[in-house]
């Protein structure tokens, strides 16, 4: 080896430093609920596209504050628009929330396995989601009314705290006038003027079509109601590892070296956020992992 | 002399150390090795072979460490210091990206340069070579590589050490990453002193370790000296008292989340995370923002993290692991088990710092025995 090639005159390759984010400008900002917004963005320099699979990630940066890890809530068969529906909790969501038309934030992405798309093909789907949870799964959705010929029975649950946190509401009206999709809703609580249903989504489990063993489940949403909708879903014959659930960690960094992320033997954001049940379940219900 | 090969075994004197200095400096490498500072042995510029800590030892054994001084002139008759190499390749605190807002309103974000001469490790022991080894798979063979960790690692001379003494805290010798070195170094020593004599037989383990061995003074090896230094390392290695177990890992550990151990290490554990932050091959780091006055600039940096703080699981709700034993356990499961499964390899070398830098003396040889049910020997 020739030590003259000294390391500063060698220069680091940009493009291929794993940390280095993108720029994005913002197209547009668009308010979903009191404390959720969707952010579509496109690349400040250089080609549109941004290809990704239903249920990955981005890492999305405000400078000198951080980074967060974000599912892409977009149509992954229009990737000339990458969409992030985010919901304002802390410090980097909160300034996230307050990106208009025109300011650019760091993109890194996409990472992470996505939701089973193509192991679903030829079956039924079952996509149970929870508040938040509607967004990762969005592209799913999309997805499977793109290549609807491709899937048997597909029928949505979604469960919301009230008919005010229902989101996406307009797309789940036109999706629920479809004769190709059902789409079942129900909230925790809701006033008199309320004509859906009320009670919480794993009830609304054994009302969906579909056949147990023929039938992959995809589940995303807080923990509580994964762990009674994987139960629901059992009880009802689906296979363990034909149930696919979203786990949520820490992440620094998003490409398996930070550590932060970490379930047992698994990266979150590598290995995952999405897991088949039969691969997680020795770490599903174990507290403090 | 100068067709030496791999493998080649040749003899120096102790004198000769300071040529082999030379010559590296010559080269353009930078010597770096152990060094006595403030009465602690740590990993520094070396400016020379008398920046060794000749005539030393160490007596390290859980919670306590000291130097003591030895009978004869011994250039590495220490064990292991605090620090290990890894700071060298995966510094505690690194600036990676700088960004500067443009005129027009957009963003401009740029990878901070790593300008750094190539290394010359001086004195690298087997177990050490092992935990470079473990790190490779980390930063260099996942889906992502750390391109400053590649960039550092692929220009660098190491001159390792066999151990002929072994401390009390090292288990090496139980996880056959030592007390001898077998691979990954440019050129192996090994201290023997003798009556008249202070010698080092010399293995040379690569090209460039045999280029640079070409232009010094050396002298074929003899069959008695190979056989002394073989001893040496023997003895080393049956010396250990202490041993960890790891045929049955990583189910024991994914077994028993719940074994009353846990409880009984959490009691004593004050997660400090030293041991994480000792521990030559614990890779998690945090990424942290620095901004200017004026706000236009920002920078990423990355600092080394340890799995027993509160924040290291915080997710917006509330943290994940919040007792201070499931923080121990992720720290010992991830070494123990999960590495394997991660990395196809345990994240332990037997370099014992972590018990040796446990100011409660937590000793995970005898955790694992105790998890096991076994009886704590000792
Ligand atoms: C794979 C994945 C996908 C996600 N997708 C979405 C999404 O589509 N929409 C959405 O609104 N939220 C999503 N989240 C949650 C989102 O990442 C957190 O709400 C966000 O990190 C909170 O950051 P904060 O700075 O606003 O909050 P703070 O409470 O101020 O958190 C401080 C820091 O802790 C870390 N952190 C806090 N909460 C989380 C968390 N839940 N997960 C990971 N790191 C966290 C972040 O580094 C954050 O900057 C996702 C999380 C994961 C792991
Ligand atoms: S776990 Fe302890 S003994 Fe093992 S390599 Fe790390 S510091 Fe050394
Ligand atoms: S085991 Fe010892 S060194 Fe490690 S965190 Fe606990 S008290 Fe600190
Ligand atoms: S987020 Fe860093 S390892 Fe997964």
């Amino acid at each position: 080896m020739a030590p003259e090639t000294t390391l500063a005159s060698s220069g680091l390759s940009v493009c291929h430093h794993p940390m280095l984010p993108r720029p994005f400008r913002v197209v547009r900002h668009r308010r979903e609920l009191r404390d959720t917004f969707t952010l579509i963005l496109e690349p400040q320099d250089g080609p549109p596209e941004f290809p990704f699979l239903p249920g990955q990630f981005n890492m999305l940066y405000h400078p000198g504050a951080g980074e967060v890890p974000i599912s892409i809530s977009g149509d992954p068969g229009r990737p000339r628009h990458l969409v992030h529906t985010i919901r304002a909790v802390g410090n980097v969501t909160r300034l996230l929330q307050r990106y208009q038309a025109g300011d650019v934030l760091g993109v890194r992405g996409p990472f992470g396995a996505p939701w089973p798309v193509a192991e679903a093909v030829d079956r039924d789907v079952l996509i149970v989601v929870g508040g938040l949870g509607l967004a990762p799964l969005r592209p799913v959705i999309y997805h499977v009314l793109r290549h609807r010929q491709d899937y048997g029975n597909v029928e949505i649950i979604y469960g919301a705290r009230s008919p005010r946190d229902l989101l996406f509401r307009r797309e789940l009206e036109q999706w629920r006038g479809r004769f190709d999709l059902r789409v079942h809703v129900t909230v925790d609580s809701a006033g008199p003027e309320w004509r859906g249903g009320v009670g919480v989504v794993t009830n609304l489990i054994g009302r969906a079509r579909f056949d147990p063993p023929q039938t992959t489940a995809l589940v995303c949403g807080p923990g509580v109601m994964m762990r009674f909708s994987v139960q629901e879903l059992r009880r009802l014959g689906v296979q363990p590892r034909d149930i696919y659930v979203s786990m949520e960690r820490n992440m620094q960094c998003g490409i398996g070296l930070c550590g932060h992320c970490q379930l047992g033997p698994f990266f979150v954001c590598k290995d995952g956020p999405v897991f088949s049940f039969d691969r997680i379940s020795p770490w599903f219900e174990l507290r403090e992992v | 002399m100068s067709n030496l090969h791999m493998g080649d075994e040749v003899v120096l004197t102790a004198a000769d150390l300071a040529t082999l200095y030379d010559i590296l400096m010559q080269q353009g490498f930078q010597a770096v090795g152990p060094t006595i500072q403030d009465g602690g042995l740590v990993l520094d510029v070396l400016g020379g072979p008398a920046d060794l800590p000749q005539g030393w030892t160490s007596e390290a054994e859980a919670g306590s460490f000291r130097l003591a001084p030895r009978t004869d002139a011994a250039f590495f008759g220490y064990n292991l210091g605090m620090e290990s190499w890894k700071k060298f390749f995966y510094p505690p605190r690194l600036a990676l990206l700088q960004v500067q807002s443009r005129d027009d309103g957009g963003l401009h974000f740029q990878a901070c340069s790593q300008e750094a001469l190539p290394l010359a490790l001086i004195g690298v022991r087997a177990c050490e070579l092992a935990a470079l080894a473990v790190q490779d798979r980390i930063f260099l063979e996942g889906p992502y590589q750390d391109p400053v960790y590649a960039e550092r690692r692929r220009a660098h001379f190491i001159i390792a050490v066999n151990c002929t003494e072994a401390d009390a805290a090292c288990f090496c010798a139980s996880l056959g990453t030592g007390p001898g070195v077998t691979a990954g170094f440019d050129l192996a020593l090994t201290e023997i002193i003798n009556d008249r004599e202070h010698l080092f037989l010399v293995t040379v383990g690569s090209s460039q370790g045999a280029a640079v061995m070409a232009n010094l003074p050396h002298r074929p090896a003899w069959e008695e000296l190979r056989q002394q230094a073989r001893d040496l390392v023997r003895q080393a290695a049956r010396s250990q008292s202490r041993a960890l177990s790891t045929a049955d890992l990583p189910r024991l550990l994914y077994d028993n989340y719940s074994h009353p151990q846990w409880d009984d290490v959490g009691a004593r554990c004050l997660n400090c995370g030293n041991c994480a932050l000792v521990c030559p091959t614990c890779f998690c780091h945090r990424l942290e923002d620095a901004i200017d006055l004026e706000g236009r600039e920002a920078e990423r940096w990355r600092l080394w993290d340890v799995c027993h703080t509160l924040q290291f699981s915080y997710i917006h709700g509330g943290c994940i692991r919040v007792s201070p034993k499931s923080r121990y356990r992720q720290w010992l499961t991830h070494k123990l088990a999960a590495w394997i499964d991660q990395f196809g390899t345990l994240g332990c070398v037997g370099c014992g710092r972590c018990l040796v830098w446990c100011p409660v003396a937590i000793d995970l040889t005898a955790e694992i025995p105790a998890i096991r049910g076994q009886q704590v020997k000792m």
